[in-house]
Formats: structure tokens, C-alpha cells, sequence
């Protein structure tokens, strides 16, 4: 259960990023806002080179904004970092796991570096046995199976007990099973308090597991709402129908995504 | 249904950097012991050098390094005096291509991302990986020194040389180690990652590594005596020899090459850590 009444967990406003390079300047996050309520599911979808996985890299720390603000779980991105990070857990798309270590000894290392002491080892058991990976706990992790790879992933983000999760492509490359498993752990995690942030190429796992949806195109959220409400607005049946009224079709290159007003600021 | 969740230990948010970067050298130590073939390939290297360099060329260079010595077992065991100096040194610069690897493994891996998004102390990252390299090559200096000892190898350095030479080896681990990491870190994928490392391997063949530099052509012979192998393999085959020959100005010069070595390293490995990747 969340500790006390609180704020959004997730609140972001005006993000702007800007990669800079020597072939050139790409602008990728053109303004983004985004509230995600405490204790609940936000789905970003967006096409292709939208900057879903440029906005997970900015609320996660690894990436700094140029403009904009972000509050997580009430810490300013900028001026307590360390205090979004021990409040935050990150499932990237690179399956962030050490191949040569055994699942074990991943989970044991996260409960290391999260300094959780002595009640790390009871952890670590309780996690192994939540996502089913007790049997091969002892094994190198190069032995799993991807699904079993992105279980381990997702189990060592949650170590630390993250009061706000981010999950990049979650379900990418995942079998229809082991889809359905992650979305139960990710609505047991909601039920516990946890707020999760998930981008998605799927709209039916939008559909199904979101709250919220936000639809990123052009490096903006063009539209934020229950899936429902967005459904209504758009007289549109499906999700997918949605995601093609609000996304255009992908251009050429990325920096044709750009408008001609923004690629003027940018050179 | 109603289940009764067990209080859950929280992250705590102030990094403490002693104890994460003990975790993280007890990672990479794990991660050597899984891994076998990685530190066999830093020992395995030298080995072979010293079988190929003194049982097939020895013969014939011992002449080279010790003009009175016989063709023969008598030049083996002079090129034998002559070239253990040099394999120790080598075998540090391969423990420098091992951790290459290894960061670059970390960096394409994602792994490295996560460790960004946790409240760990980010210096611990890196300073894991240097550390583990650091046992590892103390490790292999010990077995390449005793396949160098079972060759015939009879050092005359007392306890006061041993002390100083495993100084200048420890401090040699450290500075191509950060040197290393930034080359791992800096390469384009994990396959390329000990490419550049290599340059240093082919360092002590311009120097005084195989052959004396006075017997190289005049340009060869200047570059060897400017470069940082010649004076670092001749403080160690100094040290080994009892002091006898060792200059004091060469060992000030190679500890002055190591620092500066490890320094420009480590400043250039932290700024590519902290440098934002594209994602």
C-alpha cells in the first residue's frame, strides 16, 4: 500500500531532449507532459522513433533533459537524483542481466547494492520463487531462455521494492504465456501500490492493462486518457484505430519527423 | 481474497561506496571464476612466449642479451634472465585486454544501464572492474613467475626488491587497468573491445622488451627509448637483478609513466561512464 497520501508519482512537464551528435542534431522530445496518479498503470504508446524509450531514459536518470521538469515520487529529477533512483526500478529493451552469474547471485547482487543487509537473502528467495525461477536458480543465467532472461530482468528491478516502476517493451519477443504472466505480476504490482510507467508496441496490452494510456507522436503526448475515453473521442473501436487517427505514417528518417520549424532550432 | 503483505526492506537512498564497491569486485571475481577461459587467456599468452622465446629462439638471442654466454643452454638461460622481466609485464597488459572486455560487456550489455538507475555509488562501477582485473593479474603474475621458476629461472632480488617490484606491478595493473577500461569502454561493440588494448601489447617488441634497444636501427631506437615500456620492463628486469644496473632515474621514470598512464585513464574511462549513450 502506497505509505501515506501523495501526490502523482510520476509529473512531467515541458521535457525537452535534444541528442547532439557530429552527423547532427536530432530532436526527439519536443515538449512532453505527463502525470501518472500514484498507484496506477500508464501505458505510452507512440510509433516507431516517437522517444517512448527517450522519455523511460530521461524519468530514469540516465538520460538529461535540456528543458522541463520531472518530479518522481515527489524528487526533482535534477536536484535529487539519488533520491528518484532509490525510489525507482527499470526494466529496459536490453534484457539487463550478468550472463555468467546464476539467477541467484543477480538477485543477491541487486540486494547488495540496495543495501538491504540481512533482509536481502529472504528476498531473493521470495522473488525467485514469485517469478518461478527457483529450479534454476543455481544455473548461469546464458543457460535461460529469454522468457525466462526477462523474468530474472524484471525480478531485479523489483529487488528494492521501487515505489515506481518503468517497463520499456516489456512483453517484446515474449510467448503468449509468458505475456499473460507479466501482466499478472504487473496488476498484482498496482494492487500493492506500486505506479508503473510501461511503453508497449501493443495496444491490446494497453487495452487490457492500462489505467491511463498516452499516446506519444512527434516527440508530444497528442492524447492522454482511459482507453475508453480515447476510444469515445476518437468514435473509434479499437485502440488501434486510435494510435492511426493520432500517429502519422512512419516517414523516411527519423529527422523527418521533425517539424521544418523545429529543424530551423535545432541546426 | 485478502493476503497479508510482508514489510518490504526499502532501498536506501544515500550510496555507500565502500560496500558498493565491494560488491561489485565480488561481482567481477564471481564473474572470473565462472568464466575460466578469459584469465587462463592472460597466463596462457605469456606461456607460450616463454616456451617459443626460450626454448626455440633462446639458443641463438642469449648471445644477444649476454655476449659471453655459448650458443646453446648457456644463451637459453641468459634469454631466460632477459625475457621473465618482460612476461610479467605482458601479462599484465593481458589482463588490461580481459577488462576491456569486460566493460564493454557491461556498457552493450545493459547492465551498466541499471547500475545508472540505482542509488549505488557510480564510481563503483568502474572501480569493481579495475579491482577484480588487479587480482586476477597478480594471480597470473604468480603463475607465470613460477612456470618462469620451473624453466630455471633464478632471480637474485632480495626481500627489499621483491617488496619494490611487487609495487611497480600492482601500480602497473592499476594504470593500464583504468586505461583499459576507457579503451573497452570507448570501442563500438564488445567484439572490437580488445583491439585497441592490443597496441600495448605490441609495445615492449618497440622497446627493450625481447631484444636490447641498442641493437634496433637509430629510428626505432629513439621511439624505444621515449616510450613507457622500455623504462617500466627495465625497472622490473632491474629489480629482479638485485638492483644491479637499475638506475634510479629510469625506475622515477617509469613510476612517472605509470602515473600518468593511470590518471589520463582513469579521467578518460569516467568521462566516457558518465557520457550519455544514445538509447
Amino acid at each position: 500500500m502506497p505509505s501515506s497520501a501523495r501526490g502523482p508519482a510520476i509529473e512531467v512537464a515541458g521535457l525537452r531532449k535534444t541528442y547532439r551528435s557530429k552527423s547532427g542534431d536530432q530532436l526527439v522530445l519536443d515538449g512532453v507532459d505527463l502525470v501518472v496518479p500514484a498507484g496506477t498503470v500508464t501505458a505510452l504508446l507512440g510509433p516507431n522513433g516517437a522517444g517512448k524509450t527517450t522519455t523511460v531514459g530521461v524519468l530514469s536518470t540516465l538520460l538529461k533533459a535540456d528543458a522541463g521538469t520531472v518530479r518522481i515520487a515527489g524528487h526533482d529529477i535534477a536536484r535529487e537524483p539519488d533520491a528518484v533512483r532509490a525510489s525507482i526500478g527499470v526494466t529496459g529493451q536490453i534484457t539487463a542481466v550478468d550472463e555468467l552469474l546464476t539467477g541467484t547471485e543477480n538477485l543477491r547482487l541487486m540486494a547488495d547494492l540496495n543495501h538491504l543487509g540481512r533482509a536481502g537473502r529472504a528476498r531473493v528467495t521470495e522473488l525467485l520463487d514469485r517469478f518461478g525461477l527457483t529450479d534454476a536458480a543455481g544455473k548461469p543465467v546464458a543457460t535461460y531462455s529469454g522468457g525466462m532472461k526477462r523474468k530474472l530482468d524484471l525480478a531485479m528491478t523489483l529487488v528494492g521494492a521501487p515505489s515506481v516502476v518503468f517497463l520499456d517493451e516489456p512483453t517484446t519477443g515474449l510467448d503468449p504465456r509468458s505475456r499473460r504472466a507479466l501482466w499478472d505480476e504487473v496488476r498484482a504490482l498496482v494492487e500493492s501500490g506500486t505506479t508503473i510507467l510501461l511503453t508497449t508496441q501493443y495496444l491490446e496490452e494497453a487495452d487490457k492493462l492500462a489505467d491511463s494510456v498516452a499516446v506519444l507522436n512527434g516527440g508530444r503526448i497528442v492524447a492522454q486518457g482511459t482507453p475508453d475515453e480515447l476510444k469515445a473521442v476518437h468514435d473509434a473501436g479499437s485502440l488501434d484505430d486510435v494510435f492511426l487517427a493520432l500517429t502519422e505514417p512512419p516517414a523516411a528518417t527519423a529527422e523527418d519527423d521533425v517539424p521544418a520549424d523545429e529543424k530551423e532550432n535545432v541546426r | 481474497m485478502t493476503t497479508v503483505a510482508t514489510p518490504v526492506p526499502t532501498a536506501v537512498a544515500r550510496p555507500k561506496p565502500i560496500a558498493d564497491v565491494r560488491t561489485m569486485l565480488r561481482r567481477n571475481l564471481l564473474r572470473a571464476v565462472r568464466y575460466p577461459g578469459l584469465t587462463m587467456f592472460m597466463v596462457l599468452g605469456p606461456l607460450v612466449m616463454l616456451v617459443l622465446f626460450v626454448y626455440v629462439f633462446g639458443g641463438a638471442l642469449g648471445a644477444g642479451v649476454d655476449p659471453g654466454a655459448a650458443p646453446g643452454a648457456e644463451a637459453r638461460a641468459a634469454y631466460l634472465d632477459y625475457l621473465t622481466p618482460t612476461l610479467l609485464v605482458i601479462t599484465i597488459v593481458g589482463a588490461g585486454q580481459s577488462v576491456a572486455i569486460s566493460a564493454a560487456m557491461d556498457a552493450y550489455g545493459g547492465i551498466m544501464a541499471r547500475f545508472k538507475t540505482m542509488a549505488i555509488s557510480p564510481g563503483s562501477v568502474l572501480s569493481g572492474q579495475v579491482l577484480g582485473t588487479v587480482v586476477q593479474g597478480v594471480l597470473a603474475l604468480v603463475l607465470v613467475l613460477g612456470a618462469a621458476f620451473a624453466m630455471g629461472y633464478r632471480p637474485d632480488a632480495d626481500a627489499l626488491d621483491w617488496l619494490a617490484l611487487a609495487g611497480i606491478l600492482v601500480l602497473l595493473a592499476f594504470s593500464l587497468a583504468w586505461l583499459c577500461v576507457a579503451m573497452g569502454l570507448n570501442a563500438k561493440s564488445v567484439e572490437t573491445a580488445s583491439n585497441t588494448p592490443m597496441i600495448l601489447l605490441l609495445l615492449p617488441f618497440l622497446g627493450s622488451g625481447f631484444v636490447p634497444v641498442e641493437t634496433m636501427p637509430t629510428p626505432v631506437q629513439w621511439f624505444a627509448q621515449h616510450q613507457p615500456f622500455t623504462p617500466i620492463i627495465e625497472t622490473v628486469r632491474g629489480l629482479l637483478a638485485g638492483g644491479a644496473g637499475l638506475h634510479g632515474s629510469v625506475a622515477a621514470t617509469a613510476v612517472a609513466w605509470l602515473l600518468v598512464i593511470g590518471v589520463a585513464g582513469y579521467v578518460w574511462a569516467r568521462s566516457l561512464f558518465r557520457r550519455e549513450r544514445k538509447i
